[in-house]
């Protein structure tokens, strides 16, 4: 299929350009592009449950902090493996993230936006109290995480890294929205009635995807303790959870890889336009808002796996697979 | 833990529910009529303290100055209301939660071009400086008690309007069913410019109002805004009555545990407690009712 071999030489080609950014030289853009990569990491969870879950999450980013931070505390009491660490900051993740989902999750729509909104800001408000942790000033880290006998105090190594761990975060994603239960959420997205009635039950699987995306913001913020050595409790602020939705909305939902070009579109836009003008944030929004005027579709939307609604809920029926069908391109 | 204590913080409570309820009539009214959830609220709630201090300062009357500035909020309302979420009405969920961020990007800096990075401050106004005993031992500030009256009365006249006027009945015939209201002929354009108009005006008000009390900074109204969401999550969607009892609920539970909890939980987890307070209530009324408790009522 030559569709999908275009698909899989861009991926290839991603990859390659993103291998070669440490190559430039200079340690300012390998740090910068670290920051795209997780952030993008974050993004692409997003993504998942707005996409292809079709729950619009506004809190994404206490998760991220959730990650961030016990990743942090764990360093600092002498859990410095990030073996131990990282899956820790997961799992604490998901485990938050199942209990603000099975509680979010008994409404939906708006007041889905309204109660994941309100939680991040519990979360939020959870870390900024406790004193032991920093409070408002944010946690700092002495030294980044040990991977057994191996360092990632070098930037260069630890952008690799974080490479390797987003195209596997990229990989699963891509493998399970592809798999029978991606096939039953999407079908809960285009018409939850049906699939419940197909004998899947729909909060179940809501509620497992958006624990998986948590544990990917998770293992973002654990990753992110390690970037910048300081956990600012900006990181869960209601804006980042805003940032992550723009980011998905610049990249192009539905699409898994679109939200990390989100994130360097955010990232890239922030380090030019902070050179000229200190508000860079009113640019910032005023691009979300005249994005969202001007193009209703999606931009790239020809990353997205071709496949009609109907066809996800026909599959959920239990029919084979749909060969992937050219569709028609909705640029803008 | 004293009896006065209590009483104050049951006042402080009741002056937060008030705000909360200003705020959250506008978020419900327009979620009502026009299915948007409007983020940019809290920046008409920001706008309104910034407007009232820069009109206070230019015209050393706050008789002059509280009508300019409202009217300065309103046309801000009406100008948003026209240019940016009109086209959003047909839009999907995610694209008008995340315009109305956006604009609240947008305002929380524009409002940092204009007035600086310092915060600006509001000063009671001097016929309402001072305190009265409202409960034997209890000195209480007239401004809180002017404020809390000021937005029942606020709370009133809306009532007032919603249920005995011809545009009161066209409101919330179109909360019901907007394409009917609209085949009957009426504008229902301009009943939606004028919803918003009413909800920015509250919002305004709210903000000026409780300028004197807290320093107008940018992104004041934020926090404000996410609490407003808690109270129409409890009280339920588009609905008025709800509105009310939650914010009263929101208010008086806020402050309360503030001064309660420290006494029952003691160390940093009471610290930690007291900022959760209000989400967990809100997680314990989802468990109760998916839907908020007075979703559905009409009032």
């Amino acid at each position: 299929m030559p569709r999908s071999a275009a698909r899989l030489l861009f991926y290839v080609a991603l990859v390659a350009l993103a291998a070669a950014v440490p190559l430039y030289g200079d340690v300012f853009y390998t740090r910068l592009a670290t920051q795209i990569l997780i952030l993008g990491m974050v993004a692409l969870s997003v993504d998942l449950l707005i996409g292809y879950g079709g729950m619009v999450t506004f809190g994404q980013a206490a998760f991220f902090g959730i990650g961030a931070y016990v990743c942090g505390i764990l360093t600092l009491n002498g859990v410095e493996s990030a073996f131990v660490a990282w899956p820790a900051a997961i799992l604490a993740a998901a485990a938050c993230a199942f209990v603000v989902g099975a509680l979010a999750l008994r409404t939906s729509g708006f007041q889905f936006i309204m109660v994941t909104l309100a939680f991040a800001q519990m979360i939020y408000y959870f870390w900024l109290s406790l004193r032991q942790f920093g409070g408002e000033n944010g946690l700092s880290i002495p030294s980044r995480n040990t991977l057994g006998p191996l360092s990632i105090e070098s930037h260069v190594r630890f952008y690799y890294l974080v490479l390797v761990l987003l195209i596997i975060v990229v990989f699963l994603s891509l493998r399970l929205v592809n798999s029978q239960f991606g096939m039953v959420v999407q079908g809960i997205r285009d018409n939850q009635r049906r699939v419940a009635a197909l004998g899947f039950p729909p909060f179940r699987y809501k509620l497992a995807l958006f624990c998986f995306a948590g544990a990917i913001s998770g293992l973002a913020g654990a990753l992110m303790a390690n970037q910048t050595n300081h956990i600012s409790t900006e990181l869960l602020s209601w804006q980042q959870s805003g940032n992550f939705l723009g980011m998905v909305i610049l990249g192009s939902s539905g699409t898994i890889i679109g939200p990390i070009f989100g994130a360097a579109i955010f990232v890239l836009f922030q380090q030019i336009v902070s050179d000229w003008s200190q508000h860079w944030l009113f640019f910032f929004g005023l691009l979300i808002v005249v994005r969202i005027l001007l193009f209703k579709g999606s931009i790239l939307k020809f990353l997205a796996p071709s496949r009609e609604p109907s066809a996800a809920t026909a599959a959920t029926a239990g029919a084979a697979l749909p060969p992937q069908m050219p569709k028609a391109e909705t640029l803008p | 833990m004293t009896l006065q204590i209590l009483v104050e913080q049951f006042f402080n409570g009741l002056q937060l529910g008030m705000m909360l309820f200003l705020m959250a009539v506008g978020v419900t009214l327009v979620f009502g009529i026009m299915r948007v959830i409007n983020l940019a609220h809290g920046s008409l709630f920001m706008l309104g303290g910034y407007f009232l201090a820069e009109a206070a300062e230019r015209t050393h009357s706050l008789l002059i100055a509280v009508p300019i500035a409202l009217a300065g909020v309103i046309v801000i309302g009406i100008v948003l209301e026209l240019v940016v979420l009109r086209p959003l009405y047909a839009r999907s969920h995610l694209d008008q939660v995340l315009a109305t961020f956006g604009l609240t990007l947008m305002f929380n800096e524009a409002v940092t071009m204009v007035w600086g990075r310092e915060p600006q401050y509001l000063s009671v106004p001097e016929f309402l400086d001072g305190s009265v005993e409202i409960f034997p031992g209890v000195p209480y500030p007239i401004y809180r008690l002017a404020i809390t009256g000021v937005a029942l009365v606020a709370g009133a006249l809306l009532y007032l309007v919603l249920n005995h006027t011809r545009i009161g009945a066209l409101i919330r015939a179109g909360s019901d069913k907007r394409e009917v209201v609209q085949a009957l002929g009426v504008n229902i354009g301009l009943l939606y410019t004028l919803v918003f108009a009413l909800g920015a005006s509250l919002a305004g008000l709210a903000g000026m109002m409780t300028g004197p009390l807290l320093s107008i900074e940018s992104g004041v109204g934020d926090p404000i805004l996410i609490l407003t969401l808690v109270v129409i999550v409890i009280g339920g969607m588009g609905s008025i009555r709800g509105a009310f009892i939650g914010s009263l609920i929101v208010g008086i539970f806020d402050t309360m545990s503030r001064v309660v909890l420290p006494n029952l939980v003691s160390g940093t987890a009471s610290a930690a407690l007291v900022g959760m307070a209000v989400y967990v209530l809100m997680a314990v009324v989802l468990l109760y009712s998916r839907t908020g408790l007075f979703s559905g009522a009409r009032g």
